[in-house]
């Protein structure tokens, strides 16, 4: 199986009355708690720790898009991305990704993404989010009536514009362009995989069934409550007669590894304690925009109400009501199995557990979370790499990863000069 | 209360329901934000001396999900313009609130010979960047009723599902609803309609609750300076945004007097 190490870059130094004293982390997070100093270390200690991620072995490393944050600073993932092409060599790089219908033209993703390919050798992984109701339709103004006809018109010109070899005139519904002639293009053929992070709605699981795309159900609450949503994933594979190929699915999942299990509880209860208290603050009023869950999905939410089924406490939940039932001190975070702890050996079983239960080939893991130092963050990674990793790599192996970047041949690659800063005195 | 009659038209090949009650001469009457999920008492004013005609506009309850088919502000002025056409209510006095007085105000503007006399229940169009609109859509669910009406519970009222009804599917539309308001005005509002206004040539009454939460009273100002007929600005005691579900005499009785 892959694992891939996840960063959301949060802001790490949110005051300890942030709950109390802010509406919300996102949309109306106020511009004074923000310095731009402190964020000049923040930005450089996160692109170290993916650096580093790559440097100890794994699989690729993974980077989002969030606007007007103070969980995730990276409004733009594709600057942080075409940074690791030039600092790693054969990691994959994985940006999950660019919103669609946040581009105007779209042709933008098609555009910056096939540089990153370009600049990395083919190491790219596009992820197509729709994006959440925060970023989308509130920072940045996009109407949530026709965010998803927006975002579906914007695959198709993107993933044409990748593989049309002829200049060719896009007439859509909500764009035009005459000459649609994408400089540069991808280097991996037809085009960079692309991956779909979504909730749990029917449409999304069936549209990547048929496209022949991963399913990624990226969610802050681990396996115990994204079981639910894998399941329904892998029932409508079944039901529509495709493979169950773990690899074509992708799990987000926070970890903390030590010594012992009461270690990784004493070493990782504040990161956590602070990811989920403070980064998870989330006004509910910026959950709801009219239409951006479809009508199906709000169906399917009624109706599971109604029946009491037990993947009601999260699917057909509204972004508002998950907030709000957040589970905010460590004990319940790890009951919950929001995070998983323990030591090597612990944490590579119930790791191997979900791979196994949820059946998913592509873990993305969050070592990084909340305000973790830079050293902690390493540890954690470290540890990981070298006594979690080689206890999972056997998982799944029957099965051939269709999904994963093909780079050019590493002779074929350009020399990467090493960096060797200059003093500042110097 | 008696039911009104029931009329289905096509618009864009989706159903739009037309309600209709009453006699003498016809008036129309286009919903505010959230539409009309049943019958209001204000139309029974109404209908006391008019032909009440209330078609359902799209997305909003009654309009199925005609919405989806309008992508521009041209694409729903022609839609009000044909559901105006199909409703038997061109040339008759036309009364609109809250998003429904936009569109009003709107097919009075591009079609001048369409509207007799118009009365306008605080119009969705403008926004001052010093006095902004409340955002409907960004709101905690419970605190939607307060800003729609001065008391809540009508609101609550008008939009709780009634017995043996679809248990699944009212919800979805009262949100359908929303959606179709957001479809037309998101994110501010902003239609820009003040470029428009000088085209309205129909005597117009502009109606603002006492304690509108949603449209600063401001705005009266502006629409009542912009619009080339004579206007008339009254503001009706006791209500919130939606004025008519509030106080429903006092209003249908403004506007009676106005257009008779």
């Amino acid at each position: 199986m892959k694992l891939m190490w996840f960063h959301l870059m949060p802001y790490t130094e949110l005051p300890e009355d942030f709950r109390d004293a802010n509406p919300s982390v996102w949309v109306d997070i106020h511009s004074s708690l923000f310095d731009p100093k402190r964020a000049h270390l923040m930005y450089n200690d996160f692109m170290d720790e993916l650096e580093y991620a790559a440097e100890v072995g794994f699989d690729a490393v993974c980077v989002n898009e969030h606007h007007s944050n103070g969980y995730g600073l990276m409004p733009s993932p594709n600057l942080i991305a075409s940074s690791l092409a030039r600092r790693t060599t054969d990691t994959a790089i994985c940006v999950m990704g660019n919103s669609l219908a946040l581009y105007n033209p779209p042709t933008r993703v098609a555009e910056e993404f096939a540089m990153i390919d370009c600049i990395s050798g083919g190491r790219l992984i596009a992820g197509f989010p729709v994006g959440t109701p925060m970023d989308t339709c509130y920072a940045y103004g996009t109407n949530p009536s026709q965010l998803r006809e927006r975002y579906h018109e914007a695959h198709d010109l993107i993933v044409r514009a990748w593989t049309a070899t002829e200049i060719f005139a896009f007439n859509g519904r909500f764009n035009q362009q005459r000459y649609v002639n994408i400089w540069p293009r991808p280097v991996q053929h037809p085009h960079p995989p692309i991956w779909v992070p979504g909730g749990g709605s029917v449409e999304t699981w069936r549209w990547c069934a048929e496209m022949n795309y991963v399913y990624c159900y990226l969610s802050y609450y681990g396996y115990k409550a994204g079981r639910a949503t894998m399941d329904g994933f892998w029932a409508e594979m079944d039901r529509l007669g495709k493979d169950k190929n773990p690899y074509q699915a992708g799990f987000l999942q926070f970890v903390g590894v030590g010594e012992s299990r009461q270690h990784a509880y004493d070493l990782y209860a504040e990161a956590a304690e602070y990811f989920y208290g403070r980064c998870l603050h989330v006004d509910p009023k910026w959950a709801t925009p009219p239409g951006y869950t479809s009508e199906g999905s709000q169906r399917a939410g009624i109706e599971s109400q109604i029946k009491q089924a037990a993947d009601a406490a999260v699917r057909g939940k509204s972004t508002g009501e998950r907030f709000a039932s957040v589970a905010r001190d460590m004990q319940s975070i790890v009951e919950k199995g929001y995070v998983i702890i323990g030591s090597p050996d612990e944490v590579a079983e119930q790791l191997r557990e979900v791979a196994t239960q949820l059946n998913v080939g592509h873990l993305m893991l969050l070592l990084q979370y909340g305000n973790m130092s830079k050293d902690l963050t390493r540890y954690n990674t470290k540890l990981f790499a070298e006594q979690v990793m080689p206890k999972l790599k056997d998982v799944h192996a029957s099965w051939t990863d269709h999904w994963w970047p093909q780079p050019m041949e590493a002779s074929q690659r350009a020399d990467i000069p090493a960096f060797t800063p200059r003093l500042a005195a110097e | 209360m008696s039911e009104p009659e029931t009329l289905t038209i096509e618009v864009n090949g989706f159903p739009t329901r037309i309600w209709r009650k009453g006699d003498g001469p016809k008036i129309g009457f286009l919903a505010g934000f959230g539409g009309l999920p049943r019958w209001i008492p204000f139309l029974d004013e109404l209908a006391k001396s008019r032909t009440v005609i209330v078609p359902s506009l799209p997305g909003f309850p009654g309009g199925d999900r005609g919405h989806t088919a309008l992508d521009s502000h041209l694409d729903w002025l022609l839609a009000i313009r044909d559901i105006l056409d199909q409703a038997g209510l061109v040339g008759a006095d036309l009364v609109g609130s809250s998003v429904g007085a936009s569109l009003a105000a709107e097919v009075a503007a591009l079609w001048p010979a369409t509207v007799g006399k118009l009365a306008l229940i605080a119009p969705f169009g403008l926004f001052d960047e010093k006095n902004p609109p409340t955002d409907p859509w960004a709101q905690r669910a419970d605190a939607v009723p307060g800003l729609m009406c001065a008391d809540p519970e009508i609101w609550k009222a008008l939009k709780a599902p009634p017995e043996g009804v679809n248990s699944v599917e009212w919800p979805i539309e009262q949100v359908r609803a929303n959606e179709a308001a957001a479809r037309i005005f998101w994110p501010l509002g902003n239609t820009r309609i003040e470029k428009r206004l000088r085209l309205i040539k129909a005597p117009t009454l502009l109606l603002w609750g006492e304690q509108d939460k949603i449209m600063p009273r401001a705005y009266a100002e502006a629409f009542a300076t912009g619009i080339a007929g004579p206007t008339t600005i009254r503001i009706i005691a006791g209500a919130g945004h939606l004025a008519e579900l509030d106080k429903p005499a006092e209003v249908a009785q403004e506007v009676l007097k106005f257009v008779a």
